[in-house]
């Protein structure tokens, strides 16, 4: 009896020593990873490309992920915003992120499931060095369209402008045409590049530049042009101010399922939309 | 017998493989493009400009801006090649010839993607102050940029056209009394310059194909380029760019033709080196 007792309470000690303990690694594991424990277990291989505005954030999360559990492997390739809608609907990636809604006919064709993950803002931008910080939208227009050829014609320094431009397939261009030009023409002069980064490295090497980025890619590299009066900031971008603005999207074939399904929901919860505000973009959620 | 014949199997197997897909490439391109064809489009497109909104989808700055650029390359690259290789092969064959062959030798490891790298920081912003016109994204640099990259191939390609002058020509020349400039004029150049043209047509080859540096630093631009400091885009360049356009689009189509330009330049090219070549071996 004796023995059975005190077998008895040791074995409520262990039961309380045991539960106490797992509560301590619960709760530290919901302090560390939290809204990352559903990539335990995880090892396969995500595969994401398009938009290249994204790729900060695919990157700041796939850093975390990676981290979290070292088996699951992600790659994030650029390309813009109608490589990954093709990518994805050709099933050539897991992820295709696109700057711009996926047409009806992109819709219908691959069957896409759009995730609007962040709200971001495109802007004029010029070098730091120029001093014009301005713009109306007749004179962007003209800009852009070859009629204003010399900085000078909108207050700045005699020299002729060069302007960049996007490819075609290029979201951050479509919305950026639509929204800021009004559909005005783009001159068949303008050097095309490939890239967010890659316009952002051009208007910082070229004084005499101008052209146009995602919000979230703006820094001291290159100078935001205000458009009407209104500065391209955050807040603007937030309050509905600055209206050159569009959704980032994440794109799945079909519903989004496994890896995939973990990932868009890691960036639309509070982690991910954090990481988002981070980079720059406004986080929808 | 079989230990005989089964080499010459493999390798029969292998040359018409080759053949096969390169044909092949074509006869795909030809179909995919075909839509375009039986518009008759296929004409148009080679010389109208570029505009999607205004439903031309030609393809002609993109072709002029290639032959611009890839010429420009030639140019700039034939003196160089042409002079190394003479210090190289003639002048210095050993010693310090030989030191600066193992250079270019080396030089035909390095990446293309590097030299658009040099190019983008360095030549770039240089053309663009020197010329205070532009954005320095121009035919110009990237002529100068792949005259670079198509060099080594064109030096060696020359040295080892002046190896093939038979030496008692040149020791005749030497008993003569020619110096060094002489022999060159005199019978280096007459007997090599077969060759030395084969080469010089691959290496056109090479920079009209190149992808990258004009990407990185010709500017791209969809409009004919007027002058040197013209932004321009390359059919390579313009494949590059394009590919992403959604497959239904006539944008997608044009991909092919740019490719079907691509092969017949390449073909031409080649065709020229085979009747420069045939017509050197009945001398």
């Amino acid at each position: 009896m004796k023995v059975n007792k005190l077998k008895n309470k040791l074995k409520n000690k262990l039961v309380w020593v045991g539960i106490l303990v797992l509560g301590l690694a619960g709760f530290t594991g919901l302090c560390a990873a939290g809204e990352l424990d559903v990539f335990a277990g995880e090892n396969q291989v995500l595969r994401i490309s398009g938009g290249t505005a994204h790729i900060p954030v695919m990157k700041a999360v796939a850093r975390k992920i990676m981290t979290f559990n070292s088996k699951i492997q992600i790659t994030i390739a650029g390309g813009g915003s109608g490589a990954g809608i093709k990518q994805v609907g050709e099933g050539l990636v897991d992820i295709g992120n696109s700057g711009r809604q996926a047409t009806e006919g992109e819709v219908n064709k691959y069957g896409l499931k759009m995730y609007k993950w962040a709200i971001d803002g495109v802007a004029a931008v010029a070098n730091p060095k120029n001093s014009v910080k301005a713009l109306s939208t007749q004179q962007l227009q003209d800009i852009f369209s070859g009629k204003i050829i010399s900085w000078k014609a909108v207050g700045g320094e005699d020299k002729s402008i060069n302007v960049y431009t996007r490819d075609t397939a290029s979201g951050t261009r479509s919305v950026f045409w639509k929204k800021a030009l009004k559909k005005s023409d783009i001159t068949a002069k303008a050097n095309v590049v490939v890239s967010n980064g890659a316009m952002k490295t051009a208007v910082n090497n070229d004084p005499y530049s101008i052209g146009y980025v995602s919000v979230g890619f703006i820094d001291a590299g290159v100078a935001p042009l205000a458009l009407d009066g209104i500065a391209p900031t955050m807040d603007a971008v937030k309050s509905g101010q600055y209206k050159v603005v569009r959704g980032l999207f994440s794109n799945t074939k079909g519903e989004a399922k496994g890896l995939a399904k973990k990932f868009i929901d890691y960036l639309m919860g509070p982690d991910g939309q954090a990481l988002a505000a981070a980079k720059g973009f406004i986080p929808v959620n | 017998m079989v230990r005989e014949k089964f080499p010459k199997f493999v390798f029969m197997g292998a040359s018409l493989l080759s053949v096969g897909i390169t044909l092949a490439i074509l006869g795909f391109m030809v179909a995919l493009a075909y839509p375009l064809f039986a518009r008759g489009m296929f004409w148009k497109m080679l010389i109208q400009p570029w505009s999607p909104d205004q439903d031309l989808f030609g393809l002609g700055p993109m072709i002029v801006g290639t032959l611009s650029i890839a010429s420009l390359a030639v140019c700039i690259s034939l003196p160089i090649s042409c002079g190394v290789a003479c210090f190289v092969g003639i002048i210095h064959p050993r010693g310090k010839g030989r030191t600066l062959r193992q250079m270019v030798e080396a030089m035909t490891a390095i990446p293309t993607v590097i030299y658009g790298f040099v190019g983008i920081f360095l030549l770039v912003p240089l053309v663009r102050e020197l010329f205070s016109q532009g954005s320095g994204m121009c035919i110009f640099s990237a002529g100068i940029m792949l005259g670079v990259l198509i060099s080594p191939t064109m030096i060696l390609f020359f040295i080892q056209s002046f190896t093939l002058v038979p030496q008692p020509y040149l020791n005749a020349a030497d008993a003569l009394g020619a110096n060094t400039v002489q022999k060159f004029f005199y019978i280096v150049l007459p007997c090599a310059w077969k060759s030395m043209a084969t080469g010089l047509i691959l290496s056109f080859g090479r920079a009209m194909g190149d992808t990258l540096i004009a990407l990185m630093i010709s500017g791209n631009a969809v409009g004919f380029p007027g002058s040197l400091l013209d932004s321009a885009r390359t059919l390579t360049a313009h494949i590059g760019l394009i590919i992403a356009a959604d497959f239904d689009s006539i944008e997608f189509k044009t991909l092919f033709v740019c490719g079907i330009c691509l092969y017949a330049m390449t073909g031409i090219g080649v065709i020229l080196v085979r009747f420069l070549a045939g017509k050197g071996r009945v001398k």
